[in-house]
């Protein structure tokens, strides 16, 4: 019973911790499969966040919130794609470029607007996201192992943290059994194939790109909507180069997006939960080592040590037609 | 990086269109200070004031342009070889351990023009060290630099937090420092070079690194346009199919470079930790690596363009703290803001102004109209 409670509890903080690397990692997969690069993943769901702890507290109403966060994040997405689609600019620079601008002016803005010290004003129950109950989750706590798991485990989380799960299967099928999907694979694969089937390589990588904001806008919005009561300065804390690490850990699949995440998330989640505590076996493990596996991890992935990850092949190159 | 579709005289390369991206940069940082409900030119005042103002207020800002003049050569020099070397953060910060080891093994027993080599070769190695690992990864397994190198940063943060809590911070200490170092540590002021001016230095941490970073632009100049390993470096940023044609070896240059780039990012280490707290602190490279790529595009990855590029900078985070000073609803952030902006326009819209400029300058001149007329530039 001990041994469930733990494993209960750990597993809830894993799928907090791991939904907004959910949401942004795929975001970044829709970006990165039809051809673009964005390690600006970061700075979009800091402005989502931001622009939903302004608008939520200002409006008293969750939903506004997360609109205005997509709507933010989707015109950050559309400068990446401005300078990497349109002006054929370095994919990475302007990444680069849009996580310093939304670091610095969130800051500004949020101090100028609210005065707060690096912060948004704290929102109330009606301004953010509560927990959802399943249906029977109280009535099934009875039932050996399964009760308290459906009850604490799958049940009581906020509605984006089932839109993020349920954003896996739903991506996978954009990408897999839609005409869109095949096309945004193949603008990332082989552009100069889709141009010649007479598709607009541009039009298909901006849709990429505005798909990538929607998602990140969602990631951003549950950081400052669902999982904390308001935005708070860098509340972002490198989880975009997280979603990331997971990305490329996932070798661009949703579903291995989704193991990715939980992955990190549990790693998050333990280290957390055991600070300082000697593990059997393994003795004092320490904390830094616990927050640097990710990283760790993804490096000796991309060094092939554990199976290749290949990116779209396109990727990263602006597409020129041919004259 | 597509190629200019007529060939401009090198003022206009190198001077104009950096200029022109450079203003339109500040004009949208204006929009974000007039956001906040400030005067964009009272801003101005008090960054040119703050950095320019006194002989102190100039010893800061070249104080800071010389921390922007090593990174920015390091992520230029990986730049002409056709890397990204993003993590010029981590190769300063893990460098800082090579500083620190010199300056507490010497700093009783030797004077700092002995420590100073010493620390020097302590920081190109650790810097070069942990550049390495990405450079030999790209060359030889094929993983992405600019992913590696991101990765390397965060690995780095938690490595030196690791380091600062329970190696290197002295026993009983509470703060995450090294101990304050001895004489031998400390590096003497350039108060003799300011006062050549008339100008005092003040309590500004202006410092002999100043002539190292200075020394290091050149020896990158030398480095990248006079030798033969500059001359394959270049071939290989401008056509890897060529370098390789022409015998290149391509994993021996990849490795070569970043660990140039990270000995360069590496010796950024010295300015802070023994020309101004004597001590390695937690933090202490402050976004300097990422300051780096902003100095570098706007430099055009060119020695002569990255040292104004780096007093600009300088300039940017005295002024910076001044603004933050007077107008207390900006803060020092708005530093960033800027930065953002300048990686933005002058690196990936670089070329969202060219056509314009081109044909304003063919125009002007009107040797090249014929020309423009044909290529339709």
């Amino acid at each position: 019973m001990d041994l469930l409670q733990l494993f209960l509890e750990l597993g809830q903080s894993t799928i907090r911790l791991s939904t907004p690397l959910i949401l942004a990692a795929l975001a970044g997969l829709f970006t990165e499969r039809a051809g673009v690069f964005d390690i600006g993943l970061e700075g979009k769901m800091l402005g989502g966040a931001f622009a939903a702890g302004c608008v939520a507290f200002v409006a008293q109403s969750a939903m506004a919130g997360l609109l205005a966060a997509v709507v933010v994040s989707v015109l950050l997405s559309l400068v990446h794609g401005y300078a990497s689609i349109t002006q054929r600019g370095n994919q990475i620079v302007s990444g680069v470029a849009i996580n310093f601008i939304v670091a610095g002016s969130t800051v500004i803005l949020g101090e100028a607007w609210f005065r707060q010290g690096g912060r948004t004003p704290a929102l109330a129950e009606g301004a953010r996201f509560q927990a959802i109950d399943l249906p029977f989750a109280e009535e099934l706590r009875g039932v050996p192992l399964l009760g308290p798991i459906y009850a604490d485990l799958i049940s009581g989380h906020q509605a984006l943290t089932y839109f993020a799960f349920l954003m896996v299967p739903i991506t996978w099928w954009i990408l897999y059994r839609t005409r869109f999907g095949l096309r945004l694979r193949a603008v990332g694969e082989n552009p100069g194939a889709v141009d010649t089937a007479g598709i607009s390589v541009i039009w298909m990588r901006y849709r990429g790109v505005i798909c990538c904001g929607i998602l990140c806008g969602v990631a951003g919005a549950y950081l400052s909507l669902a999982a904390n009561a308001g935005w708070t300065k860098g509340m972002t804390a490198g989880k975009g180069y997280i979603a990331l690490a997971a990305l490329i850990f996932a070798k661009w699949r949703p579903v291995n997006v989704m193991l990715a995440c939980l992955l990190f998330g549990f790693l998050d989640a333990f280290a957390i939960r055991y600070q300082g505590t000697p593990l059997p076996l393994i003795g004092k493990v320490p904390v830094q080592l616990m927050q640097a596996l990710p990283y760790i991890l993804t490096v000796v992935l991309l060094a092939g040590f554990i199976g290749k990850a290949i990116p779209p092949k396109a990727g990263g190159v602006p597409y020129v037609k041919e004259r | 990086m597509s190629v200019p579709y007529v060939k401009l005289p090198a003022w206009v390369e190198y001077g104009l269109i950096p200029l022109v991206n450079l203003v339109v940069a500040f004009a949208v940082a204006g929009l974000v200070v007039l956001l906040v409900g400030e005067s964009p030119l009272e801003a101005a005042y008090h960054m040119i004031n703050g950095a320019f103002g006194r002989g102190e207020y100039i010893g800061f800002t070249l104080y800071y342009a010389t921390t922007f003049i090593f990174t920015g050569l390091a992520v230029a020099v990986a730049f002409h070889a056709g890397l990204f070397n993003i993590g010029g953060e981590g190769q300063a910060y893990v460098a800082g351990i090579g500083v620190a080891l010199a300056c507490l093994w010497l700093d009783r027993i030797m004077p700092w023009y002995v420590v100073f080599p010493v620390a020097i070769l302590g920081a190109a190695l650790f810097g070069a060290a942990w550049a390495f690992i990405p450079g030999w990864l790209q060359a030889k397994r094929g993983s992405h630099i600019v992913i590696t190198t991101i990765m390397f940063n965060f690995i780095a943060a938690s490595l030196m937090n690791y380091m600062l809590n329970r190696v290197m911070k002295p026993l009983g200490s509470m703060s995450l420092e090294t101990r304050t170092f001895d004489a031998g540590g400390q590096l003497p002021k350039l108060d003799w070079l300011m006062s050549i001016f008339g100008l005092s230095v003040g309590t500004s941490p202006f410092n002999v690194t100043f002539l190292l970073a200075l020394a290091a632009a050149f020896g990158v100049w030398v480095l990248i346009w006079r030798t033969r390993l500059g001359y394959e470096m270049r071939t290989m940023g401008h056509s890897p199919a060529a370098a390789r044609y022409a015998g290149i070896k391509e994993a021996r240059i990849i490795v070569i470079t970043m660990m140039i780039s990270g000995a360069l990012a590496g010796m950024m280490a010295l300015n802070p930790i023994m020309g101004e707290t004597y001590r390695m602190q937690l933090d202490f490279v402050q976004g300097a690596g990422f300051v780096g790529i902003a100095v570098a595009l706007m430099g055009r990855s060119h020695p002569a363009g990255i040292i104004p590029a780096a007093v600009l900078f300088g300039v940017l985070y005295q002024g910076g703290a001044e603004i933050s000073f007077e107008m207390p609803s900006i803060s020092r952030d708005m530093i960033v803001i800027i930065q953002g902006l300048v990686i933005l326009f002058a690196g990936a819209l670089e070329h969202m102004f060219r056509p314009a400029i081109t044909r304003a300058v063919l125009a002007f001149s009107g040797r090249g109209r014929t020309q423009a007329a044909v290529k339709g530039a």
